[in-house]
């Protein structure tokens, strides 16, 4: 992408019809640190790469709980991701003071679209500079969101973002069809072998990388370091190749529509 | 707010040119409702009485209406009030539907909603002049509370008010079971409203009965 005469506000179209400030945030995603999640009937994983800068410096946080039922991993401009969490909670906490019960996952991501896209036509203000991927489960069961600066999303069987992704949705391109009926296990395997596709040949170790996990009868919450090296262990002793994962679902129709790409999907709901 | 803090007829709480904004006392009023669980559901009862004081002026006034797809609201105490929450409900059921996702406000969520507005009211000392029961049935949960009109709720397996609750409750106490049958759950609240007739002055002899059975709901 280049400059050009059309970039310099968000309210200015180009005259093919794109809105450049919109597609450079979207670049700004892209060059964030990896970010992946997946999901089955019953519970969904975020995973993501937290590289510190230096050795004296902690990790950013890339992972946020927005409330019991509901996660959210971010790429992109970790600030706006905050605040973007910031408002989720505000979004969850008060809907559940109102109505004591928990707000539905699509109807949170509608919101949070919404509001990204009002950033995207008013002269004064920039669009979000973040990714999120928005894992969550409700009475229609487990969900996947992509949360794009431009204001759309997109439910997805499993995605990833960030920088070198590809390789993690190369991964998960392959092995998606099983998620649906994967057990919570075979899940947080999948997700940490993609979440090393990203790594490019690096060790994956549980200081760089942070996943968490949401299910049925399970709140959402970040596993701890012990655990997830425990599991890096388990998968990196018995070889280079995943374990075969529960081949219970492979008809599941459904997948069908789950390709990981996202700029032509339809918002249309899956079949579940 | 700030026409509100400089207008002299609102600036104070309990001011006297305020209080033609605000409800003082009730005018048309309805009696006792009285609610029980049964196997499958939830079953409400009321007359059909709207009382101007001490005279028994409407006759066929409906205080059971259906809320959305899965609850049951009943209502005693002032009648306009009562109409202005359906109008709420039907505003909150409106934009529930238009979400069109799949979910829905089950009745655990309507009674909560209808707390929150009760207590706001009585916190204003401007309150919604009911007594509320709500019920329903969602996923096969069954769901029965009540909401006064100075925000106090609770949950159970029968619930009444007014004089329901003096009269009604503890027939209710000592007869009712789990899992009652239709037919069974009926017989207690006729006996229930029998009782009431009998001695409650505002009660009318024509009921309304409305059951709630996984979601579909009948008069």
């Amino acid at each position: 992408m280049f400059r050009n005469q059309y970039d310099t506000d968000v309210t200015t179209w180009s005259p093919a019809g794109r809105l450049f400030q919109v597609e450079y945030a979207m670049e700004a995603v892209k060059q964030g640190s990896a970010a992946i999640g997946l999901r089955s009937k019953s519970h969904v994983v975020l995973a993501c790469v937290n590289k510190a800068n230096s050795e004296l410096s902690s990790h950013q946080k890339k992972i946020f709980k927005v409330d019991d039922h509901v996660g959210v991993a971010i790429a992109g401009l970790t600030a706006d991701g905050r605040v973007l969490s910031r408002y989720m909670r505000n979004e969850c906490i008060n809907y559940f003071y109102t109505y004591e019960s928990q707000l539905p996952v699509g109807r949170l991501v509608v919101q949070l679209a919404d509001k990204a896209q009002v950033c995207t036509q008013r002269s004064w203000k920039r669009p979000y500079g973040v990714g999120l991927l928005v894992g969550g489960l409700d009475e229609s069961g487990a969900h996947l969101y992509y949360n794009c600066p431009s204001g759309n999303y997109f439910e997805y069987q499993a995605f990833a973002i960030g920088s070198r992704s590809q390789a993690a949705k190369t991964y998960l391109e392959r092995k998606f069809v099983s998620f649906m009926a994967s057990s919570r296990e075979n899940l947080i395997k999948d997700a940490l072998f993609a979440l090393r596709e990203t790594l490019q040949g690096e060790k994956l170790t549980s200081s760089a990388c942070t996943i968490a996990v949401v299910g049925v009868g399970e709140a959402f919450h970040i596993l701890d370091q012990e655990t997830v090296q425990a599991l890096i262990n388990e998968f990196e002793i018995a070889g280079e190749e995943a374990a075969a994962p529960d081949q219970a679902g492979v008809d599941e129709p459904s997948a069908a529509d789950d390709q990981a790409a996202p700029v032509d999907q339809s918002a249309a709901p899956m079949d579940m | 707010m700030n026409s509100f803090d400089s207008n002299p007829a609102t600036n104070s709480l309990i001011s006297s040119e305020a209080d033609s904004q605000r409800t003082l006392y009730p005018y048309v009023t309805g009696t006792s409702v009285v609610g029980i669980k049964y196997k499958d559901g939830i079953l409400l009862a009321a007359d059909m009485g709207g009382s101007y004081g001490s005279t028994l002026r409407y006759k066929s006034v409906e205080r059971l209406k259906p809320v959305g797809k899965h609850s049951l609201i009943g209502a005693s105490g002032e009648i306009s009030d009562f109409q202005e929450i359906m109008r709420y409900l039907d505003d909150l059921i409106l934009s529930d539907n238009m979400w069109d996702d799949g979910n829905s406000l089950g009745p655990k969520e309507v009674h909560n909603y209808l707390t929150r507005v009760m207590y706001n009211r009585r916190n204003k000392f401007n309150p919604l002049w009911n007594s509320l029961v709500l019920g329903g049935v969602k996923n096969g949960q069954k769901y029965l509370g009540t909401v006064s009109m100075i925000g106090v709720h609770y949950e159970d397996n029968h619930v009444a008010t007014g004089f329901g609750n003096h009269l009604a409750r503890p027939l209710l106490r000592d007869e009712w079971r789990e899992n009652l049958t239709f037919e069974e759950g009926v017989i207690l609240l006729e006996k229930c409203m029998r009782v009431l007739l009998y001695r409650d002055r505002s009660a009318v002899n024509k009921l309304q009965v409305l059951f709630s059975l996984c979601g579909i709901h009948n008069s």
